[in-house]
């Protein structure tokens, strides 16, 4: 199986390789269009802002390519919300690969922004993706836009609200926290979009 | 629910983790990937690594141990000690952190917290303050606490300083309280929920935990996020896994892996 990580200039790619290796899995990083087409799996990661993402993904030209893509893709963070039609950060044009648009979380008393820490997980709808994912159990997230609860949503966390944690719509996916530093709780997502 | 963090700190000096108090004296405590896992079999919430000499030595925090730890361990962790530019940061960010924190290179040049929450979002980018009651009452800010012969005291006041990091983009704020540090008689709960009181984005307490009462008291009275220390853990005076168990009991939030 070839998976691959594409560079979209996120800084948490060699972490995510690294939970990947963990799991037997050497994925390259790359930026190369037939690479990423020919991969089995494909992961977007990324840690930053939707606006410089989407323009690194267009310079690389890749915005079409990974449109195109039916292999299994799973964007990771920021990953998971260029993903989406549009993000409120940067008033930016996202893939439209899911129907939703990226929200900044509302700033009010005793909800701190970003949303940083260790929160349950509550499944809402079954998928392979979350085989053996337990009620409440936690994974660890930072960030301050969230993906809103849809059609698209798997599993949800709350801060002040419900807001969307996984999210499948076809072969896309995605995972708001970080699987890679949530323990084993993230080994065991990542092993099964791995065995999807 | 969020969970409330448990954070174990790990001070490096030369390869080793070390622990001192009220910042001197320091004496080691062993190796910085040994120690790490331990904490992450014991259900650390996050990690934290300062290279403590680094600032004070004008150089920047060694990338190697930050590529083994990223390798290893599957928690959170956060890397700081002389990060002063976006390439230093970009740097240690590329070898597997997940967050750099900056402290007296902030002080020196506060700009640096606009440029790295520009570059990697606020997320990214912790501000430590190491802070101290004067005399008059005021807390103030404390520069190079690595190193006891250099460390200097600033007229700005804690308060001020916490203000201006979060207006540049700070995304968490790391308050060491180094009057209560090391000395093991709770966390300065007065400092922290005054700083608390204008803080938006999560803050954590440092400086001074020795009970697990200490830990409450942060959590419940002063409404800190996380909860960082060092020589309780190292000495294994309070387990992490029976400290979360005493906290889920007192109403606390916590992550029991």
């Amino acid at each position: 199986m070839t998976v691959v990580l594409v560079d979209a200039g996120g800084t948490n790619i060699g972490s995510v390789r690294y939970a990947l290796q963990r799991l037997g899995v050497d994925a390259a990083l790359t930026s190369d269009a037939a690479a990423i087409r020919a991969a089995d799996k494909v992961i977007l990661p990324g840690v930053g802002a939707a606006g410089p993402g989407m323009a690194r993904l267009r310079e690389l030209g890749l915005v079409d390519v990974l449109r195109a893509l039916s292999q299994p893709v799973l964007g990771v963070c920021l990953g998971m919300q260029l993903l989406c039609a549009h993000s409120e950060e940067g008033d930016t044009e996202c893939l439209g690969l899911i129907p939703a648009t990226v929200r900044r979380f509302a700033e009010r008393p005793g909800l701190r922004v970003p949303h940083m820490g260790w929160n349950g997980l509550s499944v809402q709808r079954e998928h392979p993706l979350l085989r053996g994912l337990n009620e409440g159990e936690q994974a660890y997230f930072v960030h301050s836009y969230a993906v809103p609860v849809g059609e698209w949503t798997l599993a949800t966390a709350d801060y002040g609200a419900p807001f969307s944690a996984v999210v499948a719509r076809g072969n896309f996916h995605g995972m708001q926290f970080h699987p890679e530093r949530s323990a084993a709780v993230g080994a065991k997502l990542l092993k099964n979009f791995l065995d999807l | 629910m969020l969970s409330r963090r448990l954070i174990p700190c790990l001070d490096v000096r030369d390869g080793q983790v070390v622990k001192g108090v009220r910042f001197r004296d320091h004496v080691a405590m062993g190796g910085i990937v040994d120690l790490a896992l331990r904490y992450r079999d014991e259900g650390a919430d996050e990690l934290v690594f300062y290279d403590i000499t680094a600032s004070p030595e004008g150089r920047s925090v060694d990338r190697g141990w930050v590529e083994k730890v990223a390798r290893v361990i599957d928690i959170p962790f956060c890397v700081a000690g002389g990060i002063r530019s976006v390439d230093e940061a970009r740097a240690v960010l590329h070898a597997g952190a997940d967050k750099v924190s900056v402290n007296s290179p902030a002080l020196e040049r506060p700009e640096l917290i606009a440029e790295l929450a520009e570059a990697f979002g606020v997320q990214c980018v912790v501000v430590g303050v190491d802070s101290l009651r004067d005399a008059d009452g005021e807390w103030r800010v404390r520069q190079y606490t690595g190193d006891p012969s250099k460390t200097r005291a600033l007229l700005r006041r804690t308060l001020d300083w916490v203000a201006e990091a979060q207006r540049l983009g700070a995304g968490e704020i790391v308050l060491n309280c180094m009057g209560s540090d090391g000395v093991r008689q709770g966390y300065d709960l007065e400092q922290l929920k005054a700083v608390r009181a204008l803080c938006q984005v999560p803050l954590i307490a440092s400086g001074g935990a020795g009970a697990p009462e200490h830990f409450r008291d942060a959590f419940a009275d002063a409404d800190v996020d996380g909860a960082l220390a060092a020589s309780v853990f190292h000495s294994g005076a309070i387990a992490i896994p029976a400290l979360k168990q005493y906290l889920q009991a007192q109403g606390v939030a916590v992550r029991i892996p």
